[in-house]
């Protein structure tokens, strides 16, 4: 029941009904949606946006800075475990020379 | 996605998705979880129990392996949201009697074909002739109804928060074209109670959440607040890839270890502060709090569903077709509450895997998708489970 | 001047209505006329020509052939009967063909039985059994007998195909489940799952618009093609319903074997996969028409491959996995 799958708006279908056209990896479907709509960001400027598509509903614009921070973050936990790592062996190694 | 035959199709990839199932960076999350869990002291007494609320990450952790992966001292209990899990078996048999009106199209999602009501589950009602359909959404069910103009079109209306705002903004499309024969039976539940009647029950001994991901994109974390707030737990809202999943895990033995009680938005791509001001707008239109409903497994549960608001009374199945309405029990041999309470695991269940299989399921746990028991089920955990019984009789 | 009459072959009936009727199953000159119309035309061969109730086939040239006689049927009920990458028509020759030639056959004959819901449009009927009949000949295969019935409205889906084959079995070949052993690969020819979300798609009840095309194709030239190059291949299998999920799990109950594949190298579509993905289905589970599973021993996988890529039907050819124990 939670199923969401990320989407680009590729076509604005009906500005009124606030209908869309979604694209998944080269499917397509229509969508509404007015859940991403407002004042600042009216229908039109909608295209192109990736959103997450729940139900034939556009739920939320998703945020590309978010997304590469949490990326980010992992990469950068990544790197201090290999930094870790890598002391830890030659300090291992050193450990035996002695 | 790659592809190793050299002919494969390149740029195939699911944007937003294949990201988050990197499996490098899972496997340095799962290291730096057995870290952090080493050095919470509490942890070496007795494994740390965290719960996820939401079916769709029971889903991802079972298909992903996600338990197997985590070191001994942390167990993930499998808690009740899992809206199909949760329908007594007296609302499948209101479904059914709608269904077998000749007048009705009755549409649904898919997941709620198969459970099985006292009689007869809504697949079983289809092959008997009833005019049962799926549908991916709601809006398909009016547009439906506008095709058929001479018959009527119910929609089982069922989830939680996340799906409360398409339903809702469905019937407000239905009023704005003036269909006539439109209705939802409404049976969306909220998130908020079964989260206190967890936390109050005394079978369960949580140290943290995994916040349903989806739920909150519409109402932001902030209702989840009096879980750290009064209980004392820490949260973080995740989203529903591997590398979420794990990644709130970390973050919640880092609070655990840190000894600090907030509720953290790990998904907050998709997961604005704010919540989703059009789609709660919508819902409170629509919607107003019942003052209980009545939950499988858990009982009643106060102010923990939703119905039509008198003003779409024209759109409010229950109030259109009468229905027999009466609590049924479950089986004997039915564990379901138990299970969705996370009490026992599903394949501590007498029935599991025997007299209750997704081909012959008793409960609704084995016909869901996001159900602890089917999930368990599909992906191997049978053996995990029957291996770990062993185990726990030989230690 | 001749002194043996010719006989000359009497005229073709012809249906003049646009849809079929009760009448046309009757049995009498209206169900005669359907099927000179609709099927001989199409199907037209020498074996079928007699309209014989039986067709009849040489012993001798069957067994000159192989030391064993493949033979199979299965019945096609698709819906809707016309889909993107094919119809119900060429489902039923390739799914037939194809159940033949997964035992090592060259598949030979057909037969095909109709049963037709009265008031299906004739047009339809005629390009179905033109598409019957292009399948068959463009793989060598002839539809030598048949059978016609036509049933009350409701009384079917619209129409019903069964086919069935037979192919002859060299004697060199021996393919089963049971001879499958651990080390060996799994190896699938291309591109899992399209018709399973094409006939998905197509009931419109999710109205999703894909490009996805069934890939519904007959099968045996590859497979003859993958066994000249790897003759020690273990076992073949058409993952139709159930996709390969369900046929690798037939095999490893079969073998007492355990399978292991690898998702990364599962080949899908991304469409498939983003179909999927938005329905919540396991592409593993999603019938194919025109793919095998082939369990093949380890030495001679590369082989496997190479042959399987040099074919139009094996382009995407992968290793998806090994039996374990």
């Amino acid at each position: 029941m939670c199923l969401g799958i990320p989407g680009r708006i590729v076509t604005i279908d009906n500005a009124d009904d606030m209908v869309a056209t979604v694209d998944v990896c080269g499917i397509r479907r229509k969508i509404n949606i007015c859940c991403v709509v407002d004042d600042e960001h009216p229908v039109a400027s909608c295209v192109g946006d990736w959103v997450l598509v729940h139900v034939g509903f556009a739920m939320s614009r998703i945020d590309a800075e978010e997304a590469a921070e949490t990326l980010k973050i992992l990469e950068e936990l990544g790197e201090a475990q290999a930094e870790l790592e890598t002391m830890q062996a030659s300090e291992a190694l050193s450990e035996a020379a002695e | 996605m790659s592809n190793d035959s050299g002919n494969g199709k390149q740029g195939s990839g699911l944007k937003y998705v294949d990201e988050f199932r990197d499996r490098a960076k899972a496997q340095i999350l799962v290291k730096e979880i057995g870290k952090l869990a080493a050095d919470i002291p509490l942890a070496q007494q007795r494994p740390l129990q965290i719960m996820e609320v939401c079916g769709g990450h029971t889903h991802s952790i079972f298909r992903y392996g996600i338990e197997g992966m985590l070191p001994k001292s942390v167990e993930l209990v499998h808690g009740p949201g899992c809206p199909v899990c949760v329908l007594p078996m007296g609302r499948v048999d209101d479904c059914v009697a709608i269904a077998e009106r000749p007048d009705v199209i009755f549409t649904t999602f898919g997941d709620a074909m198969r459970v099985p009501g006292s009689r007869k589950s809504l697949s079983q009602a289809k092959a008997d002739g009833a005019d049962v359909r799926v549908v991916y959404s709601p809006m398909d069910a009016l547009a439906l109804a506008c095709k058929n103009p001479e018959r009527e079109v119910v929609f089982f209306g069922i989830g939680f928060e996340t799906t409360m705002p398409s339903t809702a903004l469905t019937v407000l499309q239905a009023e704005r074209d003036g269909i006539t024969n439109f209705w939802v039976f409404c049976n969306h539940i909220t998130i908020v109670p079964t989260i206190k009647a967890i936390l109050d029950s005394p079978d369960l001994a949580l140290d943290g959440f995994l916040g349903p991901g989806h739920v909150s994109m519409v109402t932001g974390p902030a209702p989840y607040e009096f879980i750290a707030r009064f209980y004392r737990r820490p949260m973080v809202i995740s989203g529903f890839e591997p590398l979420d999943v794990l990644q709130s895990i970390w973050m919640v033995l880092r609070q655990i270890k840190e000894g600090r009680c907030e509720i953290e938005n790990q998904y907050a791509r998709i997961v604005p502060e704010a919540g989703n001001a059009a789609a709660l707008k919508a819902v409170g239109q629509v919607y107003e709090l019942r003052e209980f409903f009545e939950w499988r497994g858990l009982g009643s549960i106060d102010h923990s569903g939703v119905k039509m608001r008198e003003a779409y009374a024209r759109f409010d199945a229950e109030r259109r077709f009468a229905v027999p309405n009466v609590k049924i029990t479950d089986p004997q041999s039915c564990q379901c509450g138990e299970v969705l309470k996370g009490a026992i695991k599903p394949w501590q269940c007498k029935v599991f895997g025997s007299a209750c299989t997704p081909e012959t399921p008793l409960g609704a746990l084995m016909v869901s998708s996001e159900g602890a028991c089917a999930a368990y089920y599909q992906y191997g955990g049978k053996r995990t489970g029957e291996a770990a019984a062993a185990e726990a009789e030989t230690a | 001047m001749n002194s043996t009459p010719v006989r000359r072959p009497p005229p073709r009936g012809k249906v003049h209505v646009p849809t079929v009727t009760l009448a046309h199953g009757g049995g009498g000159k209206a169900m005669r006329d359907l099927i000179d119309d609709v099927f001989v035309g199409a199907f037209d061969n020498p074996l079928l020509a007699p309209l014989d109730d039986q067709a009849r086939l040489g012993l001798a040239a069957l067994s000159s052939r192989g030391d064993r006689l493949a033979f199979t049927t299965d019945s096609f009920v698709v819906d809707p009967l016309v889909f993107a990458g094919g119809d119900i028509g060429k489902l039923a020759v390739c799914g037939t063909i194809n159940d033949l030639s997964v035992s090592g056959a060259m598949p030979l004959y057909l037969s095909c039985a109709v049963i037709i819901e009265e008031g299906v449009s004739m047009n339809l009927l005629r390009q179905i059994a033109r598409s019957m009949a292009e399948t068959a000949r463009a793989a060598n295969v002839q539809i030598v007998t048949g059978d016609t019935k036509v049933v009350n409205k409701g009384a079917c889906d619209k129409l019903f195909i069964t086919t069935t084959g037979v192919g002859t079995i060299r004697p060199d070949i021996d393919l089963g489940a049971h001879r499958a052993r651990a080390g060996d690969h799994v190896i699938v020819n291309g591109l899992l799952g399209d018709h399973g979300a094409t006939i998905l798609a197509a009931r419109g009840d999710m109205a999703l618009e894909t490009p996805i095309e069934s890939d519904c194709a007959a099968l045996h030239d590859l497979i003859a093609a993958l066994l000249e190059a790897a003759p020690a291949t273990r076992f073949l299998r058409d993952p139709t319903r159930g996709g390969i999920a369900t046929v690798l799990n037939e095999i490893a109950e079969a073998a007492q074997v355990s399978i292991e594949i690898d998702e990364d190298r599962t080949p899908l579509r991304p469409e498939v996969r983003g179909f999927c993905e938005i329905l919540g289905l396991d592409p593993l589970y999603l019938a194919n028409e025109g793919k095998i599973v082939a369990v093949v021993p380890p030495e001679q996988s590369d082989a496997a491959l190479e042959a399987m890529h040099a074919h139009r039907l094996g382009g995407e050819a992968s290793v998806i996995g090994n039996h374990l124990r």
